[in-house]
């Protein structure tokens, strides 16, 4: 059951009642969930966990809301595997990939989404929505369908096919914005300022963000009750990042982990970098972009977590990783090709930054290193286009064997 | 009265500009500084001004003219 206590300004500490509010009155910073610590401390165990259900709600002492209180998809508990094969051509030993495409609906977002949604259920919302670079609209949509609320998802109008369709199959409502997801993300703070919906990602922002601590509560207990020395993660506000290394730690404080010296990488695309452009000028100031890349699930100008996450690096020593555009597609597919794992291009952009944190020499041969691969490969055909190249036949013996050995010279 | 939250995002040469000031004696509105960071290179400044809508929406016309980035406070939003 749920440990919540207050929300907690995470600027001024100031605390406030539980309820679907995102900013502190005072100081304006954001909210965040407080739990009491001591009493879950008591109640929260090895065993208990694993004997839990094989999903985020294995970790309900840890989240600011209970299963029960709303819908269940089955969301996490996601494999992670061990990347013989890339590790190898990269010199690691113990390269790991945290493959979250295999989520209900294909990345990462369904974790702060069934969180958000039970927690919107509980407050007593009808309506579900966010405001998406892509990902999150597809989980909103199917939540919500689950759930039986209104629906209403934004995002940018040049998003890819995949990321529309796989929203719109739910029946939500679907909004394209003429706009940067920036400025989607102004019109719905307007929006959640005078309409009682429950915005995931604004108006239920605490809540919601806290869904991705299970990811590193998932990652150490896979690992066997431990740690990983180092994390790669993509980042678009920088969520995800922080929170990963949330969950480390309370798993730490809580007495589940021995020890915490995890090194946290960021990674973002060159064409929207704002983060790495403040660790690379060494500054927590981070100057907001207009963004223009291919990871468009990425591609976030004004991060709203880029300072907590800049924290988080220089806290554990880590690397914010700026990729080239052309390495993605081409990461996607070293990616595909030694460990059978299609992601989509925010897992292209963490690859890349894998194997240049290893190139460079960071990595030492022997470090736990897990890689977080947070959404499938299938929402964005459109950057692998080139990729298919079959050998064309005649249906007969000859024909095959004739065309075989041109696509073989061909590709020599 | 309404009120309205803000962030301003500064770049360098900005920063000498008394930007805020002059929102309260050029304009008919009352700021508010909440919380702020600036810094040689760049600064942000998170306040509440307070006056008529029209008041509001045409200081924040001008100070965006100043290439300072305004942003609405709720906007200050995670995603995905
Ligand atoms: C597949 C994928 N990975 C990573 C991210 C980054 O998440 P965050 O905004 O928490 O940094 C997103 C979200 O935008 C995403 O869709
Ligand atoms: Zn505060």
């Amino acid at each position: 059951m749920p440990y919540i206590k207050c929300l907690y300004c995470r600027e001024c500490g100031r605390e406030y009642p539980v309820s679907p509010e995102h900013v502190c009155e005072f100081c304006f910073g954001p909210l965040e969930v407080g739990y009491d610590y001591e009493a879950i401390k008591k109640v929260i165990s090895k065993d208990k966990i694993q004997n839990g259900p094989l999903s985020i709600w294995r970790y309900e002492d840890l989240l600011p809301v209970a299963r029960d209180a709303g819908i269940d998809m089955g969301t996490g508990f996601t494999p992670l595997v061990k990347a013989d094969n890339l590790g190898k051509i990269l010199g690691l030993n113990n390269l790991y990939i945290k493959n979250d495409s295999t989520n209900p609906t294909f990345s990462f977002k369904d974790r702060v989404v069934s969180v958000a949604t039970n927690k919107a259920l509980e407050f007593g919302f009808d309506t579900l929505a966010c405001a998406s670079t892509g990902n999150l609209a597809g989980s909103v949509s199917a939540h919500g369908a689950k759930a039986k609320m209104d629906t209403k998802v934004f995002f940018p109008s040049d998003l890819e096919q995949g990321k529309i369709l796989g929203a719109a199959i739910y029946g939500a409502t679907l909004v394209a914005v003429d706009g940067t997801y920036d400025e989607v993300n102004r019109l719905c703070s307007e929006l959640a300022d005078n309409h009682k919906w429950a915005f995931v990602n604004v108006n239920m922002r605490p809540f919601y963000s806290e869904g991705s601590k299970t990811l590193g509560y998932e990652v150490a207990e896979q690992l066997g009750w431990r740690a990983p020395d180092r994390c790669i993660v993509p980042a678009a506000s920088g969520s995800l990042f922080t929170k990963i290394w949330k969950g480390l730690n309370e798993f730490h404080d809580l007495g589940l982990l021995e020890s915490v010296n995890t090194i946290m990488d960021l990674a973002q695309p060159e064409g929207c970098s704002p983060i790495v452009d403040a660790f690379d000028q060494d500054t927590y100031h981070v100057k907001p972009v207009r963004p223009d890349t291919i990871a468009k699930s990425l591609a976030i100008g004004n991060p709203a977590d880029g300072f907590y996450a800049l924290k988080t690096i220089a806290e554990t020593k880590g690397n914010a990783v700026r990729v080239p555009e052309p390495e993605v597609a081409e990461c996607m597919k070293l990616l595909a090709e030694t460990e059978g794992i299609f992601t989509e291009t925010a897992g292209g952009v963490v690859i890349s930054a894998l194997r240049s944190l290893a190139k460079r020499g960071i990595i030492s041969t022997d470090e736990v290193v897990v890689a977080f691969v947070t959404g499938n490969g299938l929402k964005t055909l459109e950057v692998i286009e080139d990729a298919a190249d079959p050998v064309f036949t005649d249906p007969d013996y000859k024909s095959f064997q004739a065309a075989l050995d041109v696509w073989n010279k061909r590709n020599l | 009265m309404p009120i309205k939250r803000v962030k301003f995002t500064y770049e360098q040469e900005m920063i000498k500009e008394p930007i805020i000031s002059i929102l309260s004696k050029d304009f008919d509105l009352v700021t508010n500084i909440r919380r702020a960071d600036v810094r040689e290179d760049m600064g942000w400044v998170v306040l509440e001004i307070e006056g008529e809508e029209n008041e509001i929406q045409r200081a924040l016309d001008w100070v965006s003219t100043k290439e300072v980035r305004v942003d609405p406070i709720s906007g200050d939003v995670v995603e995905g």
